[in-house]
């Protein structure tokens, strides 16, 4: 019986196929990026300065975490609909710590925010496991439930910017150059989290869950244990977040995060995560994030009012989605076509 | 071949679903290093067999040995722990991941760190695909892969966990005959090393091209077990059926009318190409070949649920607008389609509602969809047909397989077709509510329709059709009428062989 | 072989005694009253009879802790009024569900239509030619999720995230900061007072919605088009095989839905005499969650227009409960995420049990 073996160049180019296909989102968020920045500047100077370069990234490393929890979510075929009120819920409580216990590290306010975010990602996590009630149901109602939470406890009450620590409202600003040692800090833990999710196992059980949940099912893989864990990333993630926007903002009461969950999943979907599950990256998401934002900054640079940024990002989501169905559509049939005349 | 032990046994094992009794008193030995056939017709019981080795089902009564040691199978992970590896015509696999990751999931090879180990991950699957012949690159998505290379990625996951049974299930049906020579390379390996292959298959010459062994199951148990050298194919063809092959149909009195449906030139690309044909009214023309001859898109084309690229359909020489069934039912015709619970039927809902799916304009009176209406339009069909039901008003998933086939069909026929196109007409229907079928066909052509039926039970197509068209790889490749048409002349005209041995 | 006569004798498989030819008429023709009395019994055990004991409760609970819950006023100025347009919105959203689909953008479709109606009258142009602009629009709002769902064949979770932000923003832009509140008391009237004649309870948008509730009932339950619904949520394509055009209805659904979200858009800036950038974008949530509680099935096909009305009235009662109590405000939000969580674990409780069973017997038996 002769070998069957497929010619090298066969083999070959379709590796590299659909590696391009998969750099292509990231490369084409890249690219629009750098049209916009370059658009921008050349029609206002300003624009390409320290001052709004640091804008743009205080407002992109917010969603880009939220982004990079959500999309560990949603890779597995799952939604996390809480995150901003979880965001909201942990910047007030963390925050107002300052003035409830003297003298706490800015150390123990972050990991208090982070236990915060971790128990409300572990409630969805659990009913969404144990229970399988459906995420989105689930997470559209702890939203409602950790905000209401959240408005119980404050009430009318807010914390303000003098209560807190000089250390701590300097965090989200402190930068080298035009760039914040928190974006460096955001885009650390996104390579990060994208190595882990390329090279662990748990990560790649992640994928397979969402790309095939009963597959992956007779595969062995135990789904309960990793949803749940995902949405544990995703709340912890989210908590961090608070503390976070909490110094940055400096007033928090309780309308803190009020609808980011939207601007995160267009964030997502922008970055080209699946929103059926099963592919995309975290570094996706996280430029997702930053073209978002950089947007966002640029309109207002252009004296464009900011009531177009709702309506653009909307328009962009469903440009994403669209992009996203052709591109499965296409790399299905072309890849269909290339085992075929590869198996000539 | 063997050592004296058998690796795998079922002993004595009964299963019964409700009042359906799927197997009774079955048994089977596997012994290593053999491809051990395992014959039988729809409903015989094979799929319960597979399911209960895969580790879905556990037997009521009977046991499972395993090197000579009982074992209980109480999840699919405890089977694949055991060494049974089962490969579906469905292969499950993950289209967003990799060849490489498909065949390690959860079990990918690790180094330092606990960090997936890709290049030895790929070096292993290639080492994996060699014997097996094939060469897929391990980094490629599993997207936009062949049914067959499907296949090769579901046996190289099984010799990756060492599988020392494999069970496939029809495993040749949607292959072409090179990639079908593929697959006997891969048992011809897997024996090698030392495993047994149940090789489930209705294709009788291919049992007689690879297995040592095989086994006949009729209603629920086993009835043969020999050799294959010592068997022919209709000593199979025997005990699988009870009988000898079912009396020639009385085709021959029907007088066929004039053509009712006319496909010309119907082309899809990477489906089917140049199909043409006529069913005349009165007659009963089958369409058969091997599963994944495009058939079943053939009658999906001419109903409208797929669309075509060029050629026609005309229906009483009036032309057919593609891609609409309301038209292609406006036009008379009807369509019993291939796979009775994800098309055929909405299993949640009720008897009555599904008999009226089909009908629902005709149901109402001043706008309103009246139940009343409903449930006499379902009890007069279901009276036509004998219908064996509980209330119209339950699921019809209550009904068994005979009587759900007999709730699509009254669907159909209550909307008083020209021409009906059924798919698979008997498929996992008990014998006797399969010989009403094929008698209500009969009828059904008597009085006019034009009858085009899919079948892949050659029986089936000899008893009831008065021609036979054989598509094989999306063409047409015979017609055979009359006398012409013999189990041979078909089976020759699907598999592509110039002449069958006698 | 078989004798085409003998098919007296039961086959294997199948549960019942035969149906000789000799008895057509006799099975079911009109089912004899103990029968329709155990139908009713089998309705009563399911979820919307436990809504109406649910109903029954937050009945009791309001009247026990206020004297004002019973009374006229209260049921017109906290339950009628202020919910009418939320309840209208789960007509729709109803046979959305069942198709299997779902529709997250009616709330922007409201903001839309409440931004247009302040726009065009601040543009001067007659009332009546605003409401139909306005209502126009509700269609072309619904149009284009139809047609991103059926013809691009896109996901209607994610359409609809992005039209819901598309056409807030859309509201955004049409009135910018700019408040209109310069809204003619002939119009206002209607959504502040009650409807007359009956007996001061009914608003005008709660009349609206009853008569659509009717209407809607009536499509999902008892005509071809509510069967087709229910059938394409159950099983699309065997929906499909069965000659039912899948992507006209589910088209269909989705203009319905963005025009009785333009409709109860309308009502909304005559309650509030206000036209305002993105108001009443939160109710989208609240929507869903009365749906599902309603009984329907996230996944689809299963689901009863009884059911949503009985959870509407357990919803408003429930909250205008809470509201007379002086309960803070926000544990009204609290309900109504409790009550979701409680929709969807309630289906799912059964299985949970199950699978605590097996997990507990797996344990006894100690192993495998």
């Amino acid at each position: 019986m002769a070998s069957l073996a497929f010619p090298a160049s066969a083999r070959l180019s379709s590796r590299r196929f659909v590696e391009a296909v998969m750099r292509a989102r990231e490369f084409g968020i890249v690219a629009v990026l750098v049209v916009f920045v370059v658009v921008t500047t050349s029609v206002q100077p300003r624009f390409f300065d320290n001052q709004n370069i640091k804008f743009v990234f205080s407002n992109a490393v917010i969603y880009a975490l939220l982004a990079l929890g959500e999309t560990v979510v949603v890779i597995s075929r799952n939604y996390d609909l809480s995150v901003g009120s979880v965001l909201g819920l942990s910047a007030y409580l963390s925050s107002d710590l300052f003035q409830r216990a003297h003298g706490i590290p800015i150390v123990g306010v972050f990991a208090v925010g982070l236990a915060i975010g971790v128990g409300c990602g572990a409630v969805n996590g659990a009913i969404v496991a144990v229970a399988r009630v459906p995420s989105l149901v689930v997470t559209l109602a702890t939203l409602y439930i950790y905000r209401a939470t959240d408005v119980l406890i404050i009430g009318g009450g807010m914390v303000v910017a003098n209560t807190l620590p000089g250390g701590f409202l300097s965090i989200p600003t402190s930068s080298v150059g035009p760039v914040p040692y928190l974006a460096i800090a955001v885009a650390a833990a996104v390579a990060a989290a994208a190595y882990y999710l390329g090279t662990f196992r748990p990560g790649r059980d992640l994928y397979a869950i969402g790309s095939n949940p009963e597959a992956a099912r007779l595969a062995g893989v135990p789904t309960g244990k990793r949803v749940f864990w995902g949405f544990v990333v995703s709340g912890g993630v989210a908590g961090l977040a608070g503390v976070l926007w909490a110094a940055t903002y400096g007033t928090i009461d309780s309308t803190a995060g009020y609808g980011y969950e939207l601007t995160v999943i267009a964030a997502v979907v922008v970055g080209g995560v699946n929103i059926f599950g099963g592919s995309g990256t975290v570094v996706g998401a996280a430029l997702g994030a930053l073209l978002l934002a950089t947007i966002n900054q640029a309109l207002y640079v252009l004296g464009i009012s900011s009531f177009w940024d709702p309506a653009i990002d909307g328009a962009l989501i469903l440009a994403a989605i669209s992009l996203d169905h052709w591109i499965t559509v296409r790399l299905t049939s072309a890849l269909r076509k290339r085992s075929v005349r590869g198996a000539a | 071949m063997g050592t004296d032990k058998p690796l795998l046994v079922l002993e004595h094992v009964s299963k019964s679903f409700g009042a359906v009794q799927a197997l009774d008193d079955a048994s089977i030995e596997l012994f290593a290093g053999e491809a051990h056939a395992l014959v039988g017709e729809n409903g015989a019981g094979k799929s319960t067999l597979v399911k209960m080795l895969a580790g879905v089902h556990r037997p009521d009564r009977g046991r499972l040995l395993i090197d000579g040691r009982e074992a209980v199978l109480s999840s699919p992970a405890a089977a694949r722990a055991a060494g049974i590896a089962v490969i579906y015509q469905e292969p499950t696999l993950f289209p967003d991941l990799s060849v490489a990751e498909n065949i390690f999931m959860g079990r990918q090879p690790l180094r330092r760190g606990r960090r997936i180990d890709k290049k030895l991950m790929r070096r292993q699957v290639v080492e994996i695909l060699k014997p097996l012949g094939v060469g897929l690159d391990p980094d490629r998505l599993c997207r936009g892969l062949s049914i067959a290379d499907q296949q090769i990625v579901e046996i190289a996951k099984a010799l990756s966990l060492d599988a020392r049974v494999i069970v496939m299930d029809e495993p040749t049906a949607a292959l072409s005959a090179y990639e079908v020579e593929r697959l006997f390379g891969a048992v011809g390996a897997l024996r090698h090393n030392g495993a047994a292959v149940l090789f489930i298959s209705h294709r009788l010459e291919e049992v007689f091209q690879i297995c040592q062994r095989a086994t006949v199951m009729r209603d629920g148990r086993r009835v043969l077990c020999a050799p294959v050298s010592s068997l022919s194919a209709g000593d199979l063809v025997r005990a699988m059926v009870g009988r000898d092959m079912e009396a020639r149909g009385d085709g021959m009195r029907r007088v066929p009318g004039e053509p009712v449906l006319q496909v010309e030139r119907l082309t899809r690309e990477g489906v089917f190409v140049d199909i043409s044909f006529e069913v005349r009214s009165g007659e009963v023309v089958a369409l058969a070949g091997l599963v994944g001859a495009g058939r079943s898109e053939v009658a999906r084309a001419i109903f409208g649920i797929d669309s075509y690229d060029a050629g026609s359909v005309k229906v009483g020489g009036k032309p057919l607008r593609k891609g609409a069934p309301v038209a292609a039912m406006a036009a008379g015709v009807g369509l019993v389609p291939e796979d009775r619970r994800l098309q055929g039927l909405v299993m949640e809902l009720s008897t009555a509602a599904n008999i009226g799916l089909a009908s629902l304009g005709r149901l109402r009176r001043y706008r309103l969809l009246r139940r009343a209406v409903e449930r006499r339009f379902a009890e007069e069909w279901a009276t036509r047909l004998r219908l064996k039901y509980g209330r119209l008003s339950d699921a019809v998933s209550t009904l068994s397989g005979g009587n759900q086939q007999k709730v699509v069909l009254a669907k159909w026929l209550s909307r008083n077709p020209r021409v009906l196109i059924v798919d698979e007409p008997t498929r996992g229907i008990d014998v006797a509510t399969k010989a009403e079928v094929h008698r209500l066909l009969a009828d059904l052509a008597r009085s006019g329709v034009a009858v085009l039926m899919i079948s892949s039970e050659l029986p089936e197509v000899l008893a009831v059709a008065d021609r036979v068209l054989v598509m094989r790889e999306g063409r047409l490749v015979a017609a055979l009428g009359g006398e012409e048409a013999t189990e041979q002349t078909i089976v020759a005209a699907a598999t592509g062989q110039a002449e069958v041995a006698a | 072989m078989v004798q085409p006569e003998a098919t007296i004798g039961v086959p294997a498989g199948s549960a019942k005694a035969p149906t000789a030819a000799s008895e057509p008429v006799a099975r079911g023709a009109v089912a004899p009253p103990r029968k329709r009395l155990r139908r009713w019994s089998r309705l009563a055990l399911r979820w919307e009879g436990a809504l109406v004991v649910a109903l029954a409760l937050t009945v009791a609970l309001g009247a026990v802790t206020s004297r004002q819950f019973l009374t006229a006023s209260n049921v017109f100025s906290n339950i009628s009024l202020l919910y009418g347009e939320l309840a209208m919105m789960t007509l729709p959203m109803t046979l959305i569900i069942v198709s299997g689909e779902i529709d997250l953008s009616v709330a922007s479709t409201l903001a839309l239509a409440n931004s247009l109606v302040g726009y065009l009258w601040v543009q001067h142009w007659p009332m009546p030619a605003v409401i139909v602009c306005v209502l126009a629009t509700g269609v072309a709002c619904g149009a284009l999720n139809g047609l991103l769902v059926t013809r691009v064949g896109l996901p209607s979770l994610a359409v609809t995230i992005g039209t819901m932000t598309l056409y807030a923003g859309i509201s955004e832009l049409v009135l910018g900061p700019a408040i209109i509140t310069s809204f003619p008391a002939s119009y206002t009237s209607i959504g502040v007072d009650p409807v007359p004649g009956t007996a001061g309870l009914l608003s005008y948008s709660a009349l609206a919605y009853i008569a659509l509730a009717v209407i809607f009932a009536l499509v999902l339950h008892a005509t071809a088009f509510g069967r087709s619904v229910t059938a394409i949520g159950y099983n699309k394509e065997a929906a499909q095989f069965a000659g039912i055009r899948v992507k006209h209805v589910k088209t269909m659904l989705f203009v319905t839905s963005g025009l009785v979200s333009a409709m109860a858009g309308v009502l909304y800036t005559f309650r509030l005499s206000t036209a305002e950038a993105n108001n009443g974008t939160t109710l989208v949530l609240p929507v869903v969650a009365v749906v599902l509680l309603g009984g329907v099935s996230i996944f689809g096909g299963r689901g009863t227009m009884l059911g949503v009305v009985l959870a509407v009235l357990v919803y408003c009662g429930l909250q205008s409960a809470l509201l007379l109590t002086n309960f803070n405000s926000n544990a009204l939000e609290l309900v109504t995420g409790g009550l979701l969580l409680l929709s969807v674990l309630i289906p799912n409780g059964g299985e949970l049990a199950a699978r605590a069973r097996r997990l507990g017997g797996r344990h006894l038996k100690g192993g495998l």
